[in-house]
């Protein structure tokens, strides 16, 4: 019986949903754990810190290949004598975790929020309108963890970093190119959101919000109708069919508040609204509330901000 | 080009969310069933584009459900799918949906595999990747644009901070997200035709039992917004510091 954890670590920096993971998994094992993750990082012992004892990692795989990853994790979980296997629910995760499941004919719990009570696993389901309890009852859990979830361990030691030389096969999925449209911090892993929509008027508004998230340390992201729109690009779109997010502080700043755009940010610890509509629906689901102009509001947020920076 | 699509029930995304039986099940009572959006606006839509592209090839949905299924199968060959099928069974988790489909399309040779990215009942995403392995294929989730090219599969999909640009050989199962197709909407002609396509019922197949949901709730109530003059809005930001203990 042991517990294993699935990790992307594709970049020199260990991201914050691969370090939370690892401290689930330690905690979960209520001890050390074995890390599994591919990729060139030379960062790779520090994971000790968050409780992992060993990292395997296989270092020619770079690509996104599902299968490749499946066979990896597989393969160490048999060696391992895993009965729980804890990944990230995130791009990489999706493509790995539930084929784990199905190989190992194990329970997969997709999105996990927190550590199980008695036994079970608390996710979000009806896009973030309810939760639910999930129970494992097959000898082998997957567990999927939203990123956010918990605070990352900062504990000491570091882990012995073990290369992986088994055969993993030909990868069917090639990456041809990737397009970058930014640097900040990934949407998915940003604590704090300022958002905009259409009540930014044009994408020539969007200084004032980036000035805004970045004095915050947060990311930016916008509604459906802007990214339709094209004023900014369609990573940044959360809502119902875009990503959904799960940041401590969500500021949405001209932005209605459609059930649609709720279900992807429903599930931030703290949402606050800015919206010349005092009947915008989104004040019903917000903590803090401001009516008024964008373009009023936002210097003073702005100003605040610089302020509050300038005293800490 | 052959093409499946897994068509899944879900309810209308502004039904209202209760539930029975000690919280075990979910309340339909009154509540209107829709295709699962994913499924049906681009997973189907860019299937029958292919096709259409193509000039040749089939388009088959597949759903795992009770006769109550019928009707929102229906609606998918009313869009334009040749035909449905539907595995009679009740799934209590997704392992054993997938289970079901992998064991209709393992002799079917497929050349295309299309599932919503997740949907927007269970949200877990995680049917098209469990059908991919049991039929030992590649699977690409997140997909924004898919194009086939003879026997391969260019795919898009958005990364944090930006577009990753993905090739995958044929055959290959692709979750479909936003971006893929635009919404096509049945017209009268395709509602009269879904009437006489086949709609072939299969047994369930033997299936897993690896645990499930025993138990939903709601989230807590919101308390009252905390509203703020825009002329103090730099207020706001102290709040969120000292109160909300945020930023």
């Amino acid at each position: 019986m042991s517990t294993i954890v699935f990790i992307d670590t594709r970049g020199e920096k260990i991201p914050k949903a691969a370090q939370e993971a690892v401290t689930y998994a330690s905690q979960l094992a209520g001890g050390p754990v074995t890390a599994v993750t591919f990729g060139g990082s030379t960062l790779l012992d520090s994971l000790g810190a968050q409780g992992a004892k060993k990292v395997i990692v296989a270092r020619g795989v770079a690509t996104v290949d599902g299968q490749q990853l499946t066979k990896l994790v597989c393969d160490i979980a048999t060696k391992e004598n895993a009965t729980t296997i804890v990944c990230v629910h995130d791009a990489t995760g999706k493509a790995v975790a539930p084929r784990v499941a199905a190989h190992l004919k194990a329970g997969h719990v997709a999105g996990a929020v927190g550590l199980p009570v008695d036994g079970k696993f608390k996710r979000n389901v009806f896009s973030g309108k309810a939760q639910a309890w999930m129970e494992v009852t097959s000898p082998i859990k997957v567990i999927s963890l939203s990123p956010n979830s918990i605070p990352i361990a900062k504990g000491e030691g570091t882990a012995t970093v073990e290369e992986y030389s088994g055969d993993l096969g030909a990868a069917r999925i090639t990456v041809k190119e990737v397009r970058k449209a930014g640097t900040g911090i990934p949407l998915p892993e940003a604590e704090i959101v300022v958002s905009g929509g259409r009540g930014m008027k044009g994408p020539e508004n969007w200084a004032g919000i980036e000035e805004f998230a970045q004095l915050l340390g947060g990311a930016t992201a916008c509604s459906r109708p802007v990214a339709d729109m094209h004023w900014r690009p369609h990573h940044e779109h959360v809502g119902q069919t875009g990503l959904a997010i799960r940041p401590n502080c969500y500021i949405a700043i001209g932005i209605s508040g459609a059930i649609q755009h709720l279900a992807g940010v429903n599930q931030s610890k703290v949402i606050a609204v800015i919206n010349t509509d005092p009947e915008a629906p989104f004040f019903k689901a917000a903590d803090y509330g401001i009516v008024g102009d964008a373009f009023v509001v936002l210097p003073k947020l702005i100003e605040a901000a610089k302020k509050l920076n300038a005293e800490r | 080009m052959k093409i499946l699509v897994l068509l899944s029930q879900v309810p209308d995304t502004t039904a209202r969310i209760a539930f029975t039986n000690d919280n075990t099940q979910y309340d339909s009572a009154g509540v209107t069933f829709i295709v699962n959006p994913y499924d049906e606006w681009y997973a189907l839509v860019r299937a029958l584009e292919l096709k259409e592209a193509a000039g040749s090839g089939s388009v088959t949905t597949i759903t795992v459900g009770g006769a109550d299924t019928d009707a929102t199968i229906r609606k998918g060959l009313a869009i334009g799918a040749d035909e449905a099928v539907r595995v009679d069974a009740q799934p209590t988790e997704a392992l054993q949906v997938a289970e079901h489909i992998a064991a209709y399309a393992k002799d079917k040779s497929f050349d295309l595999i299309l599932a919503g990215k997740e949907t927007i009942d269970h949200n877990g995403g995680q049917v098209g990747a469990m059908v991919a392995e049991l039929l030992d294929l590649p699977y690409v989730p997140l997909a924004s644009k898919l194009d086939v090219n003879g026997t391969v599969a260019t795919v898009e999909r958005d990364v944090p901070n930006g577009v990753e640009v993905l090739e995958v050989s044929l055959p290959v199962v692709i979750g479909a997200a936003k971006g893929m197709a635009e919404q096509r909407i049945p017209n009268m002609r395709g509602i009269m035709a879904a009437r006489t396509k086949p709609l072939t019922v299969i047994p369930a197949a033997a299936v897993d039992n690896t645990g499930g949901t025993v138990k939903f709730e709601l989230p807590p109530a919101k308390g009252a917004v905390k509203m703020i003059p825009a002329e103090e809005a730099g207020k706001l930001i102290e709040l969120l510091h000292t109160e909300a203990k945020v930023i």
